[in-house]
């Protein structure tokens, strides 16, 4: 009997501490601090815990090396092809007045060749970033030992909080979280009045994302609230997670294009789309570029509707860099808000590696983290100009975004992950060794050529899917 | 990560590959680790399709040939230490390492930089590099940005300036030769960070 009233004391404790301090506040929108105070906190924890590993691994006279983040390999300027190879022959005292072949040629690319197996700007962008600090987590700490007693039980400790308190409470508001938001729009897809109902809507997604990200413990900061996108736009921002969506519909509605999914999914979009008009395809119509496209210029040309989340890398990027942007969602013609979102990986590494971990066990991962802690930034909006391309219009944006979170920008297509270089990449290469050997009066033999290829230097730019 | 002790006990042949090919111990746990990156099936052993996933390696004209070196004719798998055995070639020289007579010459000194690079041109191994081998890498190197005459052209004054016994080839010497004046430790070494 005892037992049995214990238990329900405990559970109504439970719950009316999660009703108060959670579930109020993300229905007010309120925040009162718990959560930073809870950073503060384990930041001091934590660099407690590198010194005392520092100074354990010297008292044990082992060698301890800091992880490089910056690579293997001392990061030089970079050459063009062209200066490398002069650099490399005007150590040989070239005696020739008009530039030709050396046999020397061949170390600048055997040593550009050796220099990217040890170390390349674009595959590690595929996986986690490494740390500087520990953060308790085995998970960020491939070669955990046991360096000391105190550390192996503070770690225990983490684990226990992590696994035992933290996970299930956050369990807990996601559930109630997409509970809500599947009842709640269904609800108010029911209402006549399409004021009352746009209105309705608005507050109902808010609240709902609020407490999906109270789930995960995000702390998020927002830069710029101005610059916040507006209807008839597209929000355009760099992906890392699925998370991302949550992070920006925290604080604001946005309509989600993507694939319509079946199951729990399938449930929750089906839902969504009742109260406000998300962009679902089809896997058939996903191909089509046209359609795709045109449903797109509908959407923005109707300016009651909110304005498009779209991730034009197409895929998911470790947070160091930004990668080449498609270009379909820069044709349209529309005003771009660009957004840039940088995660703090210290508390927890949001990244999802889709190769490494399927969606339910990255969820796992992320409930079972410290917490989420990321930037936003809301850049000023953009528009195509005079005489731009699609591309160049995306590369401009993609430059924006880099230089506002501190970000590596990269012309690699994301699409690396899975798929080889183009040869044009290759070819460029070679037409760049190729005028150092031949020089410029022999340009006219090889214009033929280069007027034959304007589309696959276009092609190169674009991107393999085309969108 | 975080920090680790020194494990090299993990890593095959870990202490005699400090001794071998000069680098120190967190430079071998560092190519360790991008060793297990490359493998992404974890079999221990690299594959040339793992190496091929690299972009920038995949885009350099002469990639299919660099990573011919990895794997010589015959071999199939690459394993930690060979791979690291060839990383040693470019390691920058060390002018002041004690060298008993009985040592092979180290992988890094000049001779064994140009015997590397003297491999790219030569494929089938025979010591000289015949006006065909020549060709080939020039076909590489340029794709099709020149003509086939052009090619023959350059091919022609690469090997008569470099040709001493006119024998149509180029032999080991000969290339070490027409290299006297380059500046090979500094051209074919990556400065690894401390």
């Amino acid at each position: 009997m005892t037992w049995l009233h214990f238990l329900s004391i405990s559970i109504t404790v439970w719950l009316t501490l999660l009703f108060a301090f959670t579930i109020v506040p993300a229905v007010l929108g309120v925040s009162i601090g718990i959560r930073r105070l809870y950073l503060r906190t384990l930041l001091k924890i934590f660099e407690w815990a590198t010194l005392r590993m520092e100074m354990e691994a010297k008292e044990k006279n082992q060698q301890l090396y800091k992880p490089y983040s910056s690579g293997i390999i001392v990061k030089e300027p970079p050459l063009s092809l062209q200066q490398g190879i002069q650099e490399l022959r005007g150590s040989a005292s070239c005696l020739h007045s008009e530039p030709e072949f050396e046999i020397a040629d061949i170390f600048y690319f055997c040593r550009r060749g050796v220099e990217s197996i040890v170390d390349d700007e674009v595959t590690k962008r595929f996986s986690a970033q490494e740390l500087e600090t520990w953060n308790l987590l085995t998970r960020s700490h491939y070669n955990f030992r046991h360096i000391s007693l105190r550390l192996t039980v503070l770690w225990g400790l983490g684990v226990l909080i992590r696994y035992g308190i933290l996970l299930p409470l956050r369990v807990t508001l996601a559930a109630t979280g997409i509970t809500l938001i599947i009842v709640l729009t269904t609800l108010v897809g029911f209402l006549p009045s399409r004021e009352l109902r746009f209105f309705l809507t608005e507050k109902v997604h808010v609240m709902c994302y609020r407490i999906c990200v109270r789930s995960l413990t995000a702390i998020i900061t927002y830069h710029n609230r101005e610059n916040k996108p507006k209807n008839g736009g597209i929000c355009v921002a760099n992906h890392t997670t699925p998370i991302d969506v949550i992070i920006l519909a925290n604080d604001g509605c946005y309509s989600l294009i993507g694939q319509a999914h079946g199951g729990l999914l399938g449930m929750v979009q089906r839902a969504m789309v009742k109260s406000s008009p998300h962009i679902w395809f089809d896997r058939s119509e996903v191909k089509d570029r046209h359609l795709v496209a045109k449903r797109l210029s509908d959407h923005v040309a109707d300016k009651t509707k909110q304005p498009i989340l779209i991730f034009p890398e197409g895929t998911c990027i470790n947070n160091t860099s930004v990668m080449m942007f498609k270009k379909g969602s820069f044709e349209i013609g529309c005003t771009v808000y660009p957004v840039a979102i940088k995660y703090d990986p210290l508390f927890g590494d949001a990244f999802w590696n889709s190769s490494k971990f399927g969606m339910v066990n990255y969820l796992l991962r992320m409930m079972s983290s410290w917490a989420i802690v990321c930037s936003v930034w809301y850049l000023p909006p953009m528009n195509r100009e005079e005489g731009e391309d699609a591309v160049q219009f995306a590369n401009r944006v993609k430059a924006a975004i880099a230089a506002q979170g501190g970000l590596v920008d990269l012309i690699w297509d994301g699409g690396l992950k899975r798929a080889k270089v183009k040869d044009a990449f290759k070819e460029e290469q070679q037409k760049l060794y190729s005028k150092v050997l031949v020089g410029e009066q022999e340009q006219g033999d090889n214009k033929s050529t280069e007027e034959g290829n304007p589309e696959e230097d276009k092609s190169c730019h674009g991107s393999a899917n085309g969108q | 990560m975080g920090s680790s002790s020194s494990n090299m006990n993990n890593i095959p042949d870990g202490q005699q590959l400090l001794q071998e090919t000069g680098f120190s111990a967190a430079h071998i746990v560092r190519l360790y680790e991008r060793f297990e990156f490359l493998d992404k099936d974890n079999t221990g052993h690299l594959r040339p399709e793992d190496l091929e996933t690299v972009p920038d390696l995949d885009k350099n004209p002469i990639g299919a040939r660099i990573i011919g070196a990895f794997f010589p004719p015959g071999k199939e798998t690459l394993d930690f230490g060979s791979f690291v055995r060839i990383l040693a070639h470019f390691r920058p020289a060390d002018s002041n390492r004690a060298r008993d007579g009985a040592q092979q010459e180290p992988a890094n000194s000049t001779t064994g930089k140009l015997r590397f690079a003297f491999q790219l041109y030569d494929q089938d191994g025979d010591g000289k590099i015949s006006r065909d081998e020549l060709l080939q890498v020039l076909r590489s190197m340029l794709g099709l940005q020149v003509t086939e005459e052009q090619l023959q052209c350059i091919a022609e004054r690469a090997i008569q300036e470099a040709d001493a016994d006119k024998d149509d080839a180029i032999s080991f010497d000969e290339f070490r030769k027409s290299l006297e004046k380059v500046d090979i430790d500094h051209k074919m070494s990556i400065s690894f960070l401390r």
